[in-house]
């Protein structure tokens, strides 16, 4: 398909400006003007529709296809929320209203909804305070680290070190590197959780803290957990709880009660905010009462009166980590699901996300290599090393997956099991769509067994098969006007 | 009953079966007993319609007032076509582009949002999107650190006071050195910065049009840091480059800014979109994700993530940043509306706030006591100097429907008597007028 510059003709128009209503003309003096115009594409507004519906008619997405990409949480998104997060009130609002004075009754509604939605997080993982400003998982990752690093700080403590489990999120250790700390890995035992005697030959004074997700990247809820705070928190150091698969654990344990000091939630994951091709995203990050004092500013807070203001004034906080007040129409989409569902329905979604794992995983088993051969939490892990015996990897039953219009699971992460198959299927799917997935997952077995080369030429039917990746770094091209 | 939960207890009772256990409590055994929720005191659930009507009570709280508040952030028109398009649930219900084949859409549109922001920008190569204009500011930052393995970063004092308080908070643990140098004459003042200048420094962090709306040449600057082996960091504001000289011209050597004006509402802060472009000897330090062209199997041209192990997922604690989502979303939605408005669209655009804002100038220098600064030039925002305290103006102004203007005292405290004053193409010619005629109101009483 052309790139839309490459449809472009001199002088057509797809929208036109307003007409200018006022008496004079500005001038800019030459040597502050640019010297040739800016070479957007020239299209009518039909030809840019045609142009982006055929380009989005190229994607696979949840409303179209099962999309059990471990990890991910692809699960449906209500439609209800895009509506809301277009209503006028909120889509107009400018962030800077409250920053004037007496500005903030301008934004009492806005106000409100951060306001509520920070008690329902609260209610929700027993932390004792929110900030809802990080702008995606891993913004909420370093802002949570950086908290940790200022509780250190505070305290004198001298520390070098955060320890992350070798199944983590690539976020995990690089947030940590970023935030100033060096990193301690340590790898899982045979049962797929961290192991424990590793983890106690690195705990030192120097350890700020140790991050975890719970449950971890091989869909294991480790059972130690509290005895793993224990050990991080006799030598002053801080639980860090990576919210990814909070999902799994709604109302059946929430990580303040557990151990965890800070810890951030993303909502397009548990929340269902969409995922939008790679974001944007939202991560907000709770804390216990000890690291209140540290949580960025500005925060929201709740007057006498009932109405609402926002306070710069913590002498403690980190600061600034995003210029506003987070992804607001984001957080307002999460604010209506939960609103949504409730207290049960949030119970809901965890025990189904869960059951459909387990069905899934006990249903592949005879046919695929457990990773972990022990109850599942939210997803499952396999491994394709018998398949790839015969010469057919993970990447290649992902590619037939595609020909049956499912999205591949996760393949190749996490990186501690060799082939690696990681399957969510959410709380949204329905048995039907779940056997599917599982009989195409057996026809990729049986061809695997037929016709291993088979797969070479999968898939058939997407617009492309097989780029060549190596071309695409080595002859790198990422901006069509250099390469006309 | 969850309306996202398909399960009937019929199907629910077949997969425990299958499974092997009785319940699905069973599931939950690794969560011992101890380890269960002191409490878990959420509010009951509540139909759509219930929760509908709450949140637009809640939205009808706001207020949206006649705005001249920009201060980064501009409300600009949005074409219709832009959020029908975007609305698509085919690029906003799929994920990263992890699996090329199924996922060509996301990818072209990431391609062509990479080359819209290289032509807007004139610099040799863009990536897929970051957060918001103040964190890519602050990457390029830790950009500009890897590449010179220096430690000192200066930054002017028209860069935008929020930005910069976002650099400092993520380096706070890094022991990097910052210098900041006031404006003068409303532009940056090269005497103190080239005083400031030193072997230790890696960038000079620029805003062009500035905090105050002033435009400047930033050459002379940037080749002076260029003899140092220092790096040159420009903040822009995109519309106004489809008039004024391009970071690229002026020899910057890694751009970034806040892409909110190219179609994206305003939502009370976010999501928004930041952009990063440098040259192309230093793509492998940019950080994020990246689109590039290649070719299929059979030889067609295709789009996949590029260059991925500056990443991450691959590199862990080495990675050039801890990114991961980032806001594809909203790149296509700035690409659509940047491919609506085309080459002439947008220099009539920015045409249309210069002059709308060349008007509002003339028409409050008229006030009594009311001075307009004129040292140096503007884009569609300019400082007005008031003869009394800006924030009670602004306050007065509230009741009459106008959000007047950002109060510069909030953030610079020997500014209390100035505003900012924005002036996008959606402000009327008689909006602009009233608004002359309440603030005159207010100076009198």
């Amino acid at each position: 398909m052309k790139l839309i510059f490459e449809k472009s003709v001199a002088g057509r128009r797809g929208y036109l400006n307003p007409k200018a209503d006022v008496p004079v003309k500005g001038e800019i003096l030459s040597q502050y003007k640019r010297k040739k115009d800016c070479p957007w594409p020239e299209l009518s507004e039909l030809e840019v529709v045609r142009h982006f519906t055929a380009l989005s008619q190229k994607n696979f997405s949840v409303d179209g296809n099962f999309y059990p990409l471990g990890s991910c949480t692809m699960k449906y998104n209500p439609k209800f929320t895009e509506n809301l997060a277009g209503l006028e009130g909120f889509a107009h609002l400018h962030p800077l209203f409250p920053q004037l004075p007496s500005g903030e009754e301008l934004v009492q509604g806005a106000l409100q909804v951060l306001y509520e939605m920070e008690q329902l997080l609260c209610a929700m993982t027993g932390m004792d305070g929110f900030t809802l400003q990080p702008l995606a998982g891993a913004h909420g990752e370093l802002t949570g680290v950086m908290m940790i690093a200022a509780y250190h700080k505070a305290k004198g403590n001298k520390k070098k070190y955060i320890i992350v489990p070798d199944s983590a999120h690539g976020t995990n250790p690089a947030t940590a590197a970023i935030a100033g700390y060096e990193i301690i890995s340590i790898p899982s035992d045979t049962h797929g959780v961290m192991d424990l005697k590793k983890l106690k030959e690195s705990i030192t004074s120097e350890v700020a803290g140790l991050m975890l997700t719970c449950p971890d990247t091989h869909g294991i809820f480790n059972p130690q957990v509290d005895k793993i705070a224990e050990m991080i928190h006799s030598v002053d150091g801080l639980m860090y709880y990576d919210g990814a698969n909070l999902n799994a654990i709604l109302g059946r344990a929430r990580p303040g009660d557990i151990g965890f000091d800070v810890m951030h939630i993303n909502t397009h994951k548990t929340f269902t905010t969409p995922h939008g091709g790679g974001g944007p995203g939202a991560g907000p990050v709770g804390v216990k009462k000890d690291l209140i004092p540290f949580l960025p500013i500005s925060r929201v807070v709740k007057r006498n009166n009932g109405t609402f203001c926002l306070n710069y004034d913590y002498p403690d906080s980190i600061g600034y980590i995003a210029s506003l007040y987070g992804n607001f129409a984001i957080l307002l989409r999460a604010f209506a699901y939960i609103l949504l569902l409730g207290k049960e329905g949030l119970k809901e979604v965890s025990n189904m996300a869960v059951l459909n794992a387990n069905y899934i995983q006990e249903r592949l088993r005879g046919r695929f290599a457990l990773a972990f051969d022990r109850i599942c939490m939210h997803e499952c892990v396999f491994s394709a090393s018998k398949q790839a015996q015969r010469g057919v990897h993970a990447i290649d039953i992902a590619k037939f997956l595609i020909d049956k219009d499912i999205h591949p699971p996760t393949v190749y992460f996490p990186l501690t099991v060799k082939e690696s198959i990681m399957i969510e299927p959410t709380e949204t799917e329905s048995k039907q769509t779940i056997d599917a997935f599982i009989e195409a997952m057996f026809e990729a077995d049986d061809l695997s067994q037929k016709n291993p080369q088979a797969f070479a030429d999968l898939p058939q039917t997407t617009p492309i098969c097989r780029p060549d990746e190596v071309k695409a770094a080595r002859e790198l091209n990422v901006n069509f006007f250099a390469h006309p | 009953m969850v309306p996202y939960i398909p399960h009937t207890n019929k199907e629910i009772e077949e997969m425990l079966v299958t499974i092997g256990v009785k319940s699905v409590d069973d599931l939950f055994a690794d969560i011992k007993p101890h380890l269960a929720p002191k409490s878990f005191n959420l509010p009951s659930g509540q139909s759509e319609f219930e929760v509908v009507e709450y949140i637009k009570k809640l939205g009808a709280k706001n207020k949206l007032l006649i705005s001249f508040v920009g201060g980064g952030f501009y409300d600009h028109y949005i074409p219709a076509a832009v959020s029908a398009l975007v609305s698509r649930s085919e690029f906003y219900t799929a994920y990263t582009p992890y699996q090329p084949e199924c996922a060509q859409g996301t990818l072209q549109a990431l391609y062509e949002f990479q080359s819209s922001i290289c032509a807007l920008t004139e610099m040799e190569v863009a990536n897929a999107s970051l957060y918001d204009g103040g964190t890519a500011l602050y990457e390029a930052a830790m950009m500009a650190i890897r590449l010179t393995k220096r430690n000192k970063i200066i930054m002017d004092g028209g860069v935008s006071p929020i930005y910069r308080k976002i650099v400092k908070t993520y380096t706070s643990n890094l022991h990097f050195e910052f210098g900041e140098t006031a404006v003068v004459h409303g532009q940056s003042d090269r005497e103190e910065i080239y005083r400031l200048l030193d072997k230790k420094t890696a960038a000079i962090i620029l805003q062009n049009p500035n905090f105050f709306g002033a435009i400047d040449d930033h050459s002379d600057i940037i080749q002076k840091a260029h003899e140092l082996g220092i790096l040159v960091i420009e903040s822009v504001y995109p519309i106004s480059l489809g008039l004024l000289k391009t970071p690229a011209e002026m020899g910057a050597d890694i751009v970034t800014g806040e892409g909110q004006s190219l179609g994206l509402p305003l939502n009370f802060g976010g999501p928004y979109l930041g952009f990063i472009a440098t040259k192309k000897q230093f793509i492998r330090q940019m950080p994020g994700r990246m689109v590039g062209e290649t070719v299929d199997k059979k030889g067609r041209r295709c789009f996949v993530n590029t260059l991925q192990a500056r990443e991450q997922h691959i590199r862990r604690e080495k990675a050039t940043s801890n990114i991961c989502t980032n806001v594809s979303l909203c790149a296509v939605q700035a690409l659509i509306f940047m491919s609506l408005l085309g080459k002439e669209g947008l220099k009539e655009l920015a045409q249309l706030n210069l002059d709308k804002a060349e008007f509002a100038r003339q028409t409050l220098e008229k006030i009594p006591n009311v001075t307009v600064k004129r040292s140096s030039p503007t884009f569609n925002e300019f400082a007005v100097c008031l003869p009394v305290d800006a924030s009670l103006v602004i306050e007065a102004m509230t009741k009459k429907g106008f959000a007047a203007g950002f109060p510069l005292g909030r953030y610079y405290p020997d500014m209390k008597n100035y505003m900012i004053v924005a002036v996008t193409e959606k402000r009327t010619k008689e909006e602009i007028l009233n608004y002359a005629k309440a603030l005159e109101e207010v100076l009198k009483s």
